[in-house]
This record gives C-alpha cells, sequence and structure tokens, in this order.
C-alpha cells in the first residue's frame, strides 16, 4: 500500500520541475525510466515471482535433489548417491516404460501433425467460417478422461459402434484397448482425436500471416494447389511448424490420464508409459527418490529432444521476407 | 476474409467445380463428421438402457429412452435402483464435484491471470533494473515440462498441510505460468505506447493507467487466455488425482475415473458412464459456446501453449 502510494507523484510535469535545470530534458527523462519504476515493479512482479519460486524454481531444484535419496514421504529423506539411477537401468520395465512411451509419441505426433495440416490447410483454402473451426476445436473442450471413457465405449470389443461398423463391413472385431500390440496405437490415436483440432488452429493461424498474394502469383503462374502447397504454404509455414512441433512432443511424452482410465498400464505392461509407472512407483510404492530419478531422465531427455528438433528445423528463422 | 470474397477467380471456381474441390470438400466432411460424431454417441447411449444397449448395440437413436443414466450420475437413484439398472451402488456425489471443480477453476484462472498480467505490465513497459534477466528466467521456466514439478510440488503442498484441500490443488498454477506471463507482455508491447503516455500526461499514475488503459485494451487476449486457462485447470486429472484424497477435494475428472473403476463385475454401466462423461463436459461446452468467435479467431496468438 505504501510502496502503491509513493509512486504516482514521479509523473512528467513533477519530475521536470525537481531534475536537475543543466540536464537537458532527453537525459532527464531517461534517468526518469531507469529507475523511477524500480518500487512499482517490485510490486507488480511480486505475485508472480512468488508463485515462479516457490512452485517451478524449488521444486525443479528439489526434484533432481530427491532424486539422489530414498524418500517415502514419513521419514526424511536419506542421501543414496546414484543408487537410484543405478536400478533405473537395471530396471527392465523402466526401459520397457520408456520405449512404450517413445512408440507412443511417434504414432501420435506423427499422425497428429499430418492431420492438423491437412485440416489448418482445409480451413484456409477452402473455407474460413468461424463455425467449421469452432467445430474442429469442439474435442479439446472434453478432458482427457472423458475422451479415454468415450473411446473406451466406442471401442468396446464386444458392444462397441466401432467394433460393429467393423463387423459390418465384414472383419472382426478387434480388442482395440485389450490386444498388447493395439493398445498403444489406440490410445495415440484417441489423443489425436483430442488434440488435432488445437494443432490445427495453432497452424491455421500461421498459415494466415502468409501473404495472400503469392498465392495469386502462383495461380497466375499456372500452379495447382498441389505445387503451392509444397513450394509455398509448407517452407513458409516451417518456423511456426517447428514451434508447434516441440510443444505437442513434449505435451505427447507426458501422457498419463488417458491410461489412467482406459488401460491402467495393461495388458502385460503394453501401455505402462512413462509418467504411469512413476506415479505407481510414487504413489503405489512410496519409492518418492526412485520416481524423482525417473522424472530427471525424462527430462534429460525432452531437453535433448527439444534442442535436436530446434536445430534440424531451424525453429528460430523465417523464410518470410 | 474479405480478401477471398472480393478477388475474381473464386467466380470462376464456383461456376464449375473441379474434382480436387469436390474431393477437398468431401475430405472436410469426414473431418467434421469423425469429430462430431462420439459427442451423439455421449447422448444417444446416456439417454439408453443398459439392458438394450447390449441387445441393440448398433442402433443408432438411442434404445430403450430413460433418464436412468443421468439419475445415477447425478446420485438421484437408491443403490437398489441403481443395481437393478445395471449400475454401481455408490453414485457420483455430482453437485459436490461440480462445485468444487468450479471453484478451483476460478481461483486460478482469475488469480493467474491477473497476476501473470501485472507483471507482464511490469516487463513490458516498466523500468527497473534487471528486468530483462528476470524475463529470461520466467522464460527458461517455460522449458521445464508440468512433469518434472508435479512430485516435488506435491512434497511442498503436503508439507504445508494442504493435501486433500481445494487450496492445495490450486496453489501451485494460482500465481503464474510462463505462458501466461510471455503472451500478455506480447500483447503490451504492441500496444502504443501514446495512448499511455497521453494518460499519464492527463495526470493518472502507472496503477491507475494499468487499469484504466492497459487491461480494457488488452480484454481480447485476456479473455483466451483465461477461457484456456479455465478449460485447462477444469480438465486436469493428474495433479487433482495426486492432491485430493476425499469428497471434500474432489473434482469432476477424478470423481468421473473413480465411477468408471467402480463399474460392476457383470459389465460397464454404459448409459451412466456417459451420462456422467456429458455432465462434466457440458459447462465447458457451454462457456465455449458463449465466447466461440472471438477465441476460435485469437487462438493464433495465444500459439503455442
Amino acid at each position: 500500500m505504501t510502496i502503491a502510494s509513493s509512486s504516482p507523484p514521479p509523473s512528467l510535469p513533477l519530475r521536470g520541475a525537481e531534475g536537475a535545470p543543466t540536464t537537458p530534458t532527453a537525459r532527464g527523462a531517461r534517468t526518469r525510466e531507469d529507475g523511477g519504476d524500480g518500487r512499482l515493479a517490485a510490486l507488480f512482479v511480486a505475485p508472480a515471482m512468488l508463485g515462479f519460486l516457490v512452485f517451478l524454481l524449488w521444486p525443479t531444484l528439489r526434484g533432481i535433489y530427491l532424486s539422489f535419496t530414498r524418500y517415502n514421504l514419513l521419514t526424511p529423506a536419506e542421501w543414496v548417491g546414484l543408487d537410484n539411477y543405478v536400478r533405473m537401468v537395471n530396471d527392465p520395465i523402466f526401459w520397457n516404460s520408456l520405449w512404450v512411451t517413445v512408440e507412443y509419441v511417434v504414432i501420435n505426433i506423427g499422425v497428429q501433425t499430418v492431420a492438423a495440416l491437412a485440416i489448418a490447410v482445409l480451413l484456409q483454402r477452402l473455407s474460413q467460417s468461424a463455425v467449421l473451426r469452432g467445430i474442429v476445436l469442439a474435442p479439446y473442450l472434453l478432458s482427457n478422461v472423458v475422451a479415454g471413457i468415450v473411446f473406451l465405449w466406442i471401442l468396446d470389443t464386444q458392444l462397441g459402434i466401432g467394433n460393429e461398423i467393423i463387423g459390418a463391413l465384414g472383419f472382426d472385431h478387434i480388442p482395440f484397448l485389450a490386444d498388447e500390440h493395439w493398445a498403444i496405437p489406440t490410445i495415440a490415436l484417441i489423443n489425436v482425436w483430442r488434440h488435432v483440432g488445437y494443432t490445427a488452429l495453432l497452424l491455421f493461424a500461421g498459415l494466415q500471416a502468409i501473404p495472400n498474394d503469392m498465392y495469386e502469383a502462383a495461380k497466375v503462374d499456372g500452379a495447382g494447389e498441389w505445387r503451392m502447397f509444397w513450394r509455398i504454404t509448407l517452407p513458409l509455414l516451417r518456423p511456426v511448424l517447428a514451434v508447434v512441433l516441440i510443444m505437442t512432443v513434449i505435451g505427447s511424452f507426458q501422457v498419463f490420464d488417458t491410461v489412467a482410465v482406459t488401460t491402467q498400464g495393461g495388458p502385460a505392461n503394453a501401455t505402462n508409459v512413462l509418467q504411469f509407472y512413476l506415479y505407481g512407483a510414487a504413489f503405489g510404492r512410496f519409492q518418492f527418490g526412485y520416481a524423482s530419478a525417473m522424472s530427471v531422465a525424462l527430462l534429460v531427455v525432452l531437453t535433448a529432444i527439444t534442442i535436436i528438433q530446434y536445430r534440424l528445423t531451424r525453429a528460430g528463422r523465417t523464410d518470410l521476407g | 476474409m474479405a480478401a477471398v470474397a472480393t478477388t475474381t477467380p473464386p467466380v470462376r471456381v464456383r461456376r464449375r467445380p473441379s474434382v480436387g474441390r469436390i474431393a477437398a470438400w468431401t475430405v472436410m466432411g469426414a473431418i467434421v463428421l469423425v469429430t462430431l460424431l462420439p459427442f451423439y454417441w455421449i447422448l444417444r447411449t446416456a439417454l439408453s438402457a443398459n439392458p438394450a444397449l447390449a441387445a441393440h448395440p448398433g442402433d443408432p437413436l438411442p434404445v430403450d429412452f430413460t433418464l436412468g443414466g443421468f439419475e445415477r450420475a447425478l446420485g438421484l437413484q437408491s443403490t437398489a435402483e441403481a443395481i437393478a439398472q445395471g449400475g454401481a451402488g455408490g453414485g457420483l456425489k455430482f453437485w459436490r464435484y461440480l462445485l468444487n471443480s468450479v471453484f478451483v477453476s476460478t481461483l486460478i484462472t482469475v488469480c493467474q491471470v491477473f497476476f501473470s498480467a501485472m507483471a507482464a505490465y511490469a516487463f513490458a513497459r516498466l523500468r527497473w533494473r534487471g528486468r530483462d534477466k528476470v524475463f529470461a528466467l520466467f522464460l527458461a521456466g517455460l522449458m521445464v515440462p508440468s512433469i518434472f514439478t508435479l512430485l516435488p510440488n506435491f512434497v511442498l503442498i503436503k508439507q504445508l498441510g494442504l493435501v486433500d484441500s481445494l487450496l492445495g490443488i490450486a496453489l501451485p498454477t494460482m500465481f503464474m505460468t510462463p505462458f501466461a506471463v510471455f503472451f500478455l507482455r506480447q500483447f503490451f508491447m504492441n500496444i502504443p505506447r501514446e495512448v499511455e503516455e497521453a494518460a499519464l500526461l492527463d495526470g493518472a499514475g502507472k496503477i491507475r493507467v494499468f487499469f484504466k488503459v492497459m487491461l480494457p485494451m488488452a480484454s481480447t487476449p485476456i479473455l483466451t487466455l483465461g477461457v484456456l486457462t479455465y478449460i485447462t485447470s477444469w480438465n486436469d486429472y493428474f495433479w487433482p488425482l495426486m492432491v485430493s484424497y476425499s469428497d471434500s477435494s474432489r473434482v469432476l475428472t477424478v470423481a468421473l475415473a473413480i465411477f468408471r473403476a467402480q463399474t460392476p463385475q457383470s459389465g460397464y454401466d454404459w448409459s451412466g458412464l456417459m451420462a456422467a462423461t456429458l455432465i462434466a463436459a457440458l459447462p465447458m461446452l457451454v462457456l465455449f459456446a458463449c465466447f466461440a468467435r472471438r477465441i476460435v479467431s485469437s487462438i493464433g496468438f495465444t500459439g503455442i501453449k
């Protein structure tokens, strides 16, 4: 409160009066801007800073620390050095989880990116209707939990409408979520259904930045839509596509909700993704140290992937203009 | 939009729709169908009776129409009634969970957007020492995946004695997210300086400028950010699952997963489950419908979430 009431005075006329007469106005104004807002800024940044320090920076450091300890929440954490990491490297279930997660991410991101790109281009070149964009975004409004339960029903082996249609087409029913080979692709596609619209709208916004005359000029030169996509759309969308890709990959690695409500990691660990295994270690067996070590591993993997992606896609540079 | 309508080529296209265009519309139609059919199937199943669902799995209309599913989801049926209709004994204490979800999401959204806007203004427009370094630090926070902070945050919430409380669920994301600060800073930087300076010349303090000039001028991005934050916190499952143990702090997503796990041995209560998912999703669908036009057009700016 006191800080707040002390700040209004430094407005232009007052400052001019108290500033040294020898200083030219330009430099005077600059000094005012450099130092004058300090206390006000402190007030404005304080809540966010508190949140940042307490719930982001501190937990990050603490997570790294906990990964070197044995900790079950009840007794104080006990330093065990690299034990958790040694155990992790020798844990076949951990490697299985990592592998299953990678398989999920590859299918999820692969299908989602291609589909989102197709939808975005269709939205741009075919119709700019806001209603259509709203429809495409609709699944994003559901939670992963809801989407998981809905597809559990639609893809039910006996009664699901998905399998009814497959049966009507003359094929055998597919145990989508009960078969170890089908389960991961199925979960990956369920999440594509939920997220593809949002991703498409991000790409659509990127497409809006491409000047329309480029398409007009190409059309005059006799280029078709297909050619324009490869020669204009894709190259100019690259920076946006790269950033969207980095963000969706990071999100995709953290898959948990859908697994938790559909397969619970089964059958036979086929869908025991990293986050699900980690949750079990922490809250099922109270091995917080080991769980922390696994999340450090995930952090390292994600950082590495992000850096590689950034380099490969030259995300920071644009070809436009 | 106007540009597309006024250029000449579309006229030619409209006269003789090409094969490619028809194919493209067909694909778009298929996409809309795949997007919307699951929504219809939720409704159709929720309005059907369980025994009839098993007998007519492929019927496109509700079979043996009943509101029993909704009654079970809302906990309006007696245990005996529920079991007779293929449900589990314990229904959802729906209103309780709804209220919890509303409370948590509202608290997170209002505080996070407001505090992030304050910080964003300080980063965009105030002059202070170390500003760019602090901002770079915030940006680095964007790189830490949320999964990484969850376990240590749980330990912290436990030490604060806030496990199994609504405040415990809201606290970690209540003050800021790096994304929200980054996003709003972009907007504040794009507001012309003259507008702000005019207000300052009129004798308004910077706090007043923030409330009376900056916030109103950024109302659309703030609204978009707010609605997206609301949807995200409403749909969050992992963190509330960690923190809440009892009805007093249970939110809808967690309750729904429990409702699904309670299914009787004999088979799923699909009718009740679909009714429950519909009820859980409805508030977001309504919220979106209210603001859809503004959100859909500004979601691009939101970019990167």
